[in-house]
């Protein structure tokens, strides 16, 4: 027999984790909601823009009945439970229903705070919390004239925008003299003062409401200075304490709100408790985002996966007036350890503080242009060093040279029809869909749903800022350290100082050593593991087959028609008329489909079958060719330019550079591709400026240049220093390929990797210190020991022969 | 690719492809009928499975792809298949052919004939 699950609040957190529930474990439990609202479950969020006229109370329908009924989930709408018998395990509504669990979801959100003001519960007096109070307050609209509200926060201007736009004029009380002080600061609060009162919003700021008057309902309000405002309405939104009535009732372990653990468990642990009722690590949360992924964490335990902790949150906010655009997170504040970094434009109407510590960033206010919000909020959440961007972060990322789509990352001006995610062809309309039609708020529910970003990824910062612009202020906060993947709570770093720390050697021995949440771990981790045990230990290593992509177990790249295409190392782009024949004659020889010349100075066979790919190596062999790796997460191609030999402006022997660089080099695995460039002079023809290492000669010497790439997001290098000898390069480019390999995330091409970790960081260690870079240097030599032998000879004589034949052939 | 008169077994009979060994764990081995192929799968507990080799997002050869639990991941876009149902896992709808296999004294037989249920098991 199916366990009984009951749930006690039908909203946004609760429901949001029966739905997650039921993608991990759909048919686990019988369950049953209770719901003190007449209505099915809905996005709270939404109820502004309804007071606003600009959604209906069904635009914002987030499971409408025939959802419980598909999944099977007995809804009980407008029914309160009183009382949770802990004992005999069931909860008791109101009018005596009484329904009994195995396990209890509460999820009672919480209520909004009501000043104890004579007058309070006259007619007219409301909160903005739900459907109801939306419906009062529009019906009083239509025949009233004046509004008063009570609170200048978040939901005091929501709610004040909404009512002007219903025709009110407004006044908003707010006993600060600063609007939104948990959220804004001085500046940011006037900048928004000042367009609200444009707009017809009245304030009285630093006053304090004495009484509410009237005969059955409110005519006035009285102030504490005696003044008083004529009104037809009161709306108090003075802020929201968690709803723990029940929950204290049933002697369930209270402070401010439902006390949980990491699992959401309280201290019954048959019973959860998730959303705004709930308090996690002494902190309670009123929005959406860190409700979600309680909620997920929360439906991981009650499937019995047993994956994921909650660690707690930070949060964003934005506000939803139209027209307004504000942005604020973290510690917007800051104290005496704190810097501020100030970008003001009056007649634009830009401001931007960041509150700096340390060189990270520690909160951000925004008003006017919030497009950065989310790049600011990312290295809120990462902790990145900002050192090498500091100079020019106000202007947002943007500034940093992401060339491509500099225009189009204003997201809200792109038409519907407009292509966000190249790879997969999936367009803005699309996207904005899905976010509405499937009620998605976090980039993964994206990726999934419509596989934009879920590709390349480089158009994940545009799919970010729509999902912002759609929701409507928060979607997803990511825990600021990310775990690998989905399989397990340890991030990149922990897992490589585990591997390191414990010895460990195998794929095998990492997952269990970690208590890996999933059997085999999966196509993103696995790779991953493989990887850092590789660069841990290049000696004794043994390389994990089955955990490495089709590309690089057949040492070839999969085509869209599963056949598979071939490209040799062609040192530094140089060639002979004899290997140019050697080629030419292996190509008719088994009929290639395609030759190509690659972007990369080499050739490619396209469309082989995977049966002939040992025969036709075997031949490359033999005329002396060797893998180009063009499949791998390994070093690719070196490209040179004629340089000195000929070029009438070449001032080293550009070419020769390569090749020795490409002979150093080749054979070793990255946690991304890995890419050279040499040019012979400044006019730089091989593009080194575009390259994970790029080397541009000038006369007294050659420069050292990295972490560039080409590819949608265009990089460009930052120069790391000047060397005189060709010895030099190579030392350089050894110890630069070794910190990347033993410092990068798998996945983490070198252009990314430095913006993480700063430029500075990487000087530090080859530019500075001498004994460092030597260092490194040994280790890379020493794991090219193991790394330079050619796959395709061994394959050639037969090894791996599994993979390239079928098991049997029939017909 | 496909030879002009291959013959093709009769259905319901159990075909002897190789040893459980020949699979790699957490891999796949192909059977080439002719018309199509196959990918006989090989979790890491052992289980055998078999489907027919073509994703149902874009053709992708399943076989090709990493094994995870009960799954497998599409090297070409990374859609996971489960390897029991055949069916692409949500939110990715399609599903591909199931093939019934038997192992006995660790030789693995298998089915041509695919299993009911999957609208993709033409044989054309
Ligand atoms: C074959 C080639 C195109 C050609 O015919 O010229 C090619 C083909 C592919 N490129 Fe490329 N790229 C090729 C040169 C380039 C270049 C030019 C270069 O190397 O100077 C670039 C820009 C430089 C750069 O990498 O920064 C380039 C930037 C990319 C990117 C974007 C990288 C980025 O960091 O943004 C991808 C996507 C990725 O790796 O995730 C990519 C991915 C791919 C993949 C691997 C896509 C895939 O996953 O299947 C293509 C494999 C086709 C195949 O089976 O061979 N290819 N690709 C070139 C092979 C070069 C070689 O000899 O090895
Ligand atoms: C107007 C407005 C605008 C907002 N804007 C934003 C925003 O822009 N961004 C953001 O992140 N957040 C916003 N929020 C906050 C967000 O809506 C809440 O954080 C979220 O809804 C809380 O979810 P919850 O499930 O904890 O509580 P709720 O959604 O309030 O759900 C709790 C439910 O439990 C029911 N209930 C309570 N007790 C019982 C009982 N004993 N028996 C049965 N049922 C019971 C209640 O009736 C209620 O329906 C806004 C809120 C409002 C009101
Ligand atoms: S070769 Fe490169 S640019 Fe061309 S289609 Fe493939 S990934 Fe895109
Ligand atoms: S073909 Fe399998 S995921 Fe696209």
């Amino acid at each position: 027999m199916k366990e009984k699950l009951v749930l006690v609040g039908n909203g946004m957190a609760g429901v949001r984790a029966l739905e997650e529930l039921l993608k991990l474990a759909p048919d686990t439990y019988e369950i049953t909601v209770f719901g003190e609202e007449p209505h099915p479950n809905y996005n709270r969020i939404m109820l502004s823009p309804v007071l606003a006229g600009e959604k209906t109370i069904d635009d914002i329908i987030l499971n409408d009945a025939q959802w419980y009924k598909d999944n099977n989930i007995t809804l009980h709408k407008g029914k309160k439970v009183e009382t949770i018998d802990r004992l005999n395990q069931k909860v008791i509504t109101a009018d005596g229903l009484a329904v009994e669990y195995d396990r209890l979801i509460i999820g009672t959100g919480s209520q909004p705070i009501v000043l104890p003001l004579p007058g309070a519960d006259l007619t007219g007096v409301l909160s903005f919390r739900d459907i109801a109070d939306v419906d009062q307050m529009l019906d009083v609209s239509k025949k009233g004239k004046h509004a008063v509200v009570i609170g200048g926060g978040l939901l005091g201007l929501e709610a004040a925008n909404g009512l002007m736009k219903q025709g009110m004029q407004v006044t908003v009380i707010h006993l600060m003299d600063r609007l939104m002080e948990r959220q804004l600061d001085e500046k940011a609060a006037l900048m928004l003062k000042k367009n609200l009162e444009e707009s017809g919003m009245q304030f009285l700021m630093g006053a304090q409401t004495e009484a509410i008057i009237g005969k059955d309902r409110v005519e006035k309000v009285k102030m504490k200075d005696g003044s008083e405002i004529y009104t037809d309405l009161v709306v108090m939104a003075v802020g929201i304490r968690p709803n723990i009535e029940l929950a204290k009732k049933a002697r369930l372990h209270c402070v401010r709100g439902l006390v949980v653990n990491d699992t959401m468990q309280t201290y019954d642990p048959k019973i959860y408790a998730v959303g705004e009722c709930v308090e996690h690590r002494g902190l309670t949360y009123g929005l959406v985002a860190p409700l979600f992924e309680m909620a997920k964490v929360c439906a991981n335990h009650l499937a019995k996966l047993g994956i994921g902790l909650y660690q707690g949150s930070i949060t964003s906010t934005k506000l939803k007036v139209t027209g307004i655009d504000l942005f604020s997170a973290g510690d917007f504040l800051g104290n005496e350890n704190t810097e501020e970094l100030v970008y003001q434009d009056e007649s634009l109407g830009v401001y931007r503080k960041l509150i700096i510590e340390k060189d990270i960033v520690k909160g951000a206010v925004m008003y006017g242009d919030t497009v950065d919000g989310t790049w600011y909020f990312d290295l809120l959440r990462d902790q990145t060093n900002i050192t090498d961007f500091r100079k020019t972060i106000l202007f947002g990322q943007a500034h940093l040279g992401d060339s491509g789509h500099g225009e189009q990352d204003q997201v809200a001006r792109l038409s519907d029809t407009s292509e966000i995610c190249g790879c997969n062809g999936v367009c803005k309309g699309d996207i904005v869909d899905a976010i509405v039609k499937q009620k998605l708020f976090t980039l993964d529910d994206v990726r999934a749903h419509t596989k934009a970003s879920s590709s390349c990824g480089s158009c994940t910062g545009l799919v970010e800022s729509l999902l912002a612009l759609t929701v409507g202020g928060d979607y997803s906060v990511a825990p600021h350290l990310k775990p690998m993947c989905g399989c397990t709570k340890f991030t990149h770093d922990e897992v490589r100082t585990t591997i390191k720390k414990q010895a460990l050697k195998s794929v095998r021995a990492v997952m269990d050593f970690l208590e890996w949440d999933t059997d085999d771990g999966c196509s993103k981790c696995r790779p991953g593991m493989n990887y850092y045990l590789l660069c841990a230990w290049p000696e004794d290593n043994t390389d994990d087959y089955q955990s490495r992509f089709i590309n690089e177990r057949a040492h070839a790249n999969i085509q869209k028609d599963g056949t598979y295409s071939v490209i040799p190392r062609m040192w530094g782009g140089e060639t002979t008329p004899r290997e140019l024949k050697a080629l030419a004659e292996i190509a008719e020889k088994y009929e290639v489909p395609t030759v190509h010349v690659t972007g990369g100075q080499r050739i490619d066979f396209l469309g082989l079958k995977k049966e002939t790919l040992p025969l036709i190596w075997g031949d490359l062999s033999k005329a002396g060719f060797v893998s180009g790796h063009a499949y791998g997460k390994a070093v690719r191609t070196v490209k040179t330019c004629v340089g000195k030999d000929w070029c009438r402006f070449g001032t080293q022997f550009s070419t020769q550079m390569g090749i020795d660089l490409e002979k150093l080099a080749w054979g070793s695995w990255m946690p991304h591709k890995f890419k050279l460039a040499v040019s012979g002079c400044p006019r730089n023809c091989a593009e080194a400026t575009i390259k994970d290492f790029g080397v541009v000669a000038v006369d007294s010497g050659w420069e050292l240049h990295v972490g560039g790439n080409g590819g949608v997001k265009v990089r460009a290098t930052d120069f790391l220093c000047s060397v005189k000898t060709s010895e030099e390069v190579k030392e350089y480019c050894a110890a630069f390929m070794q910190l990347y390999r033993e410092q990068a995330h798998y996945l983490e091409r070198t252009a990314p990797w430095i913006e993480r970790v700063g430029l500075s960081f990487v000087k530090e260690k080859i530019v500075d210190d001498e004994n460092e870079r030597k260092q490194l240097q040994e280790r890379f030599l020493l794991s090219q020991k193991y790394a330079q032998i050619d796959p395709w000879a061994e394959r050639a004589k037969g090894m791996d022969a599994h993979e390239f034949a079928p098991i049997i052939k029939v017909g | 690719m496909e030879s002009a008169n291959s013959q093709k077994t009769h259905s319901g009979e159990w075909l002897k492809i190789g040893s459980v060994n020949d699979i790699p764990k957490l891999g796949a081995r192909v059977v080439q009928t002719g018309e199509y192929d196959i990918a006989v799968f090989r979790t890491a507990a052992d289980t055998i499975f078999a489907l027919r080799d073509e994703c149902p997002h874009k053709q992708g050869p399943l076989s090709q792809g990493i094994v995870q639990g009960d799954r497998v991941a599409c090297p070409l876009h990374d859609w996971k298949i489960n390897l029991e149902s055949g069916n692409a896992v949500a939110p990715d709808v399609g599903c591909t052919a199931t093939f019934p296999v038997k192992i006995e004294n660790n030789t693995v037989f298998l089915s041509l004939q695919a299993n009911e249920g999957c609208p993709n098991k033409q044989t054309t």
